[in-house]
């Protein structure tokens, strides 16, 4: 049997998956966006199944909203590494170091 | 309620977003040409909305009814008082910004509308009386302010900080959303007074990580130590008047957010947030004094110092009684006031061609090229580190008195002793400016616009500010009773 249990267990892995991939990768920052997403997916994992569980449906309603607002944050993000690019030739994490102190 | 009555609630809001829309179809027919008319415009709208948010400031909550869309949204004395600061601070902003962009290469159209949805989105912020309304609020700003950070597209450190405050701002708002899931799952609602209502009764472990993971993603969004690292880069790396904007609009929503959820929603739970925001608010004012010791940018160590700023506003949220938080918007508008003076100073610092200075050491003698900027500046720098005779002292005064109040004395005596710190760093920037030979560096005209909003913004942080501490202290007071109950 499949208790909520199980799902905030599974949607709290994926959230520390997500956090750890921001900060212990230092290639590439596409992997960042990724490990954005994965945040937000694991965020409505959370949501849904609560909502399920509280026989409740504001739970699914935020996760649309969620979904909605995490695509418009992927383009933005996209478009900001795209100028980033223009200007440095390079995405490397290690590299996103012009100010420092 | 009625829908209707829903819609007229949020009048400015709709008012703001109509305009935006239109103003956005102008940018698109007119190009950049149009884009000072799309600014001017932009500040007559955000002008408008000021002045319909002054009645429910005036009248609080009594007798009105404020709640809108079934308790989504509210619009009551607290609310119009951080939309207050925020509008002026955008507006601000869209003053001194054409002609820095012009300079830098040209003024886009986007920039004003920009401003603008950022605005509307932390108005909404500050009205959200439920998580969802709290996170597209915040969404709409924060998704603005990355484009905005990264406005100079040619400029490599403009790119980076966009990128910076983008990864970071994103993961605080994942954290923020995991936050809310939990605190959803674990009391059953996402609006602050079922919250309210459910921890009352009792708080199981998921509702406490819930709060704690909340807490941490705002602290991202107001700057507070451990969540601070982007400030200073974001700061030094996005364009001034986008400085100018970051350092005020931003923290007064975010701030005025906080002690929304904070007192309102966790209320019945503020043994379990104290001690986190005790701790938060010191390790801010001692890495904030500490941090911008040795920093040579001007805009850096004003990100430091804001940092600062906002550990001393925790101090008022950290006791958790209603006194705290109308000692905190005392401080956030004298704070917010200031931070726009200085900021609008540092855009005045250019060499002979126009080009902006921002090195500490380029600043020497300034004094004796410019003595009204150098006054001006310096006033700014003690306000900040809030030594008595300026306005920025009553800030700093009023929340201390809470804190001694609320019993919490050794935290006061922390605070004070490492706001001694804090007094350093401003005084050696007042030290280059009078004490040091002339760099040289220093020229130009000073702009008509820009000495006007500064020599408005000193007559406010001299001492005749105080004139101001009577009707504002009971602003402030009306709009924390207007969240309390």
């Amino acid at each position: 049997m499949i208790t909520i249990g199980h799902y905030v267990f599974v949607s709290s892995v994926l959230f520390v998956l997500g956090v750890l991939g921001i900060f212990l990768n230092r290639k590439n920052i596409i992997i960042i966006l990724m490990a954005i997403e994965l945040i937000l997916l694991s965020v409505n994992i959370n949501l849904v199944a609560f909502s399920a569980f509280l026989h409740d449906l504001v739970g699914q309603i935020f996760a649309m909203f969620v979904l909605t607002v995490a695509a418009g944050e992927a383009a933005i993000g996209l478009a900001i590494l795209v100028i980033y690019f223009r200007g440095r030739g390079t995405i490397a994490v290690d590299d996103v170091n012009r100010m420092k102190g | 309620m009625n829908l209707l009555t829903s819609l007229g609630l949020v009048l400015s809001e709709e008012m703001l977003s109509g305009i935006g829309l239109l103003l956005l179809l102008v940018s698109a027919w007119g190009g950049d040409k149009a884009a000072r008319t799309i600014s001017f415009a932009s500040i007559l709208a955000l002008a408008a909305a000021a002045v319909m948010a002054v009645p429910s400031l005036m009248l609080g909550r009594h007798g009105i009814e404020v709640s809108a869309f079934s308790g989504q949204f509210a619009q009551d004395g607290f609310a119009s008082y951080a939309k207050l600061l925020i509008y002026l601070s955008a507006a601000v902003t869209l003053v001194v910004a054409p002609k820095f962009f012009e300079k830098a290469g040209t003024y886009r159209a986007e920039f004003p509308i920009l401003v603008l949805f950022a605005a509307l989105g932390m108005g909404i912020m500050v009205s959200a009386t439920d998580m969802l309304t709290l996170y597209i609020g915040l969404e709409m700003n924060s998704l603005a302010s990355y484009v905005l950070a990264a406005m100079l597209r040619t400029d490599e450190r403009s790119a980076e900080a966009g990128l910076k405050y983008f990864v970071l701002g994103s993961l605080a708002s994942g954290i923020l959303l995991f936050g809310i899931s939990l605190t959803y799952g674990f009391t059953g609602s996402t609006q602050f007074d079922a919250i309210h209502t459910a921890l009352g009764h009792g708080m199981s472990t998921g509702a406490l990580f819930g709060i704690v993971f909340v807490l941490a993603g705002l602290a991202f969004k107001i700057s507070a130590v451990p969540f601070h690292m982007w400030t200073p880069d974001v700061y030094e790396g996005a364009p001034t008047p986008v400085t100018t904007f970051f350092a005020t609009a931003p923290k007064a929503a975010a701030l005025a957010l906080t002690i929304r959820v904070a007192l309102g929603a966790f209320g019945t739970q503020s043994d379990a947030w104290q001690q986190i925001v005790m701790f938060a608010a010191i390790a801010s004012i001692v890495v904030g004094a500490l941090g911008a010791i040795g920093q040579g940018n001007i805009k850096r160590l004003l990100a430091y110092s804001s940092i600062n700023n906002v550990g001393f506003m925790l101090l008022g949220l950290a006791t958790g009684t209603a006194q705290g938080g109308s000692a905190m918007l005392v401080y956030l508008a004298i704070y917010v006031i200031t931070s726009l003076v200085s900021f609008v100073s540092v855009l005045m610092l250019t060499d002979a061609e126009g080009n902006q200075i921002e090195q500490i050491a380029d600043l020497a003698g300034l004094s004796r090229v410019k003595p009204g900027l150098a006054a001006a500046l310096a006033m700014a720098m003690f306000s900040l580190a809030g030594i008595p005779p300026l306005f920025g002292f009553w800030g700093k005064f009023v929340v201390f008195m809470a804190v001694v109040k609320a019993g919490y004395v050794p935290l006061a005596a922390l605070g004070i002793a490492a706001s001694v710190i804090g007094a350093f760093y401003y005084l050696k920037v007042v030290k280059v400016m009078f004490f040091d030979e002339p760099s040289g560096k220093i020229g130009g005209k000073c702009d008509l616009v820009y000495t006007a909003l500064v020599a408005i913004g000193c007559v406010f942080l001299s001492p005749l500010g105080y004139l101001l501490t009577g009707p504002l202290g009971r602003l402030a007071d009306t709009a924390i009773a207007s969240l309390i109950h």
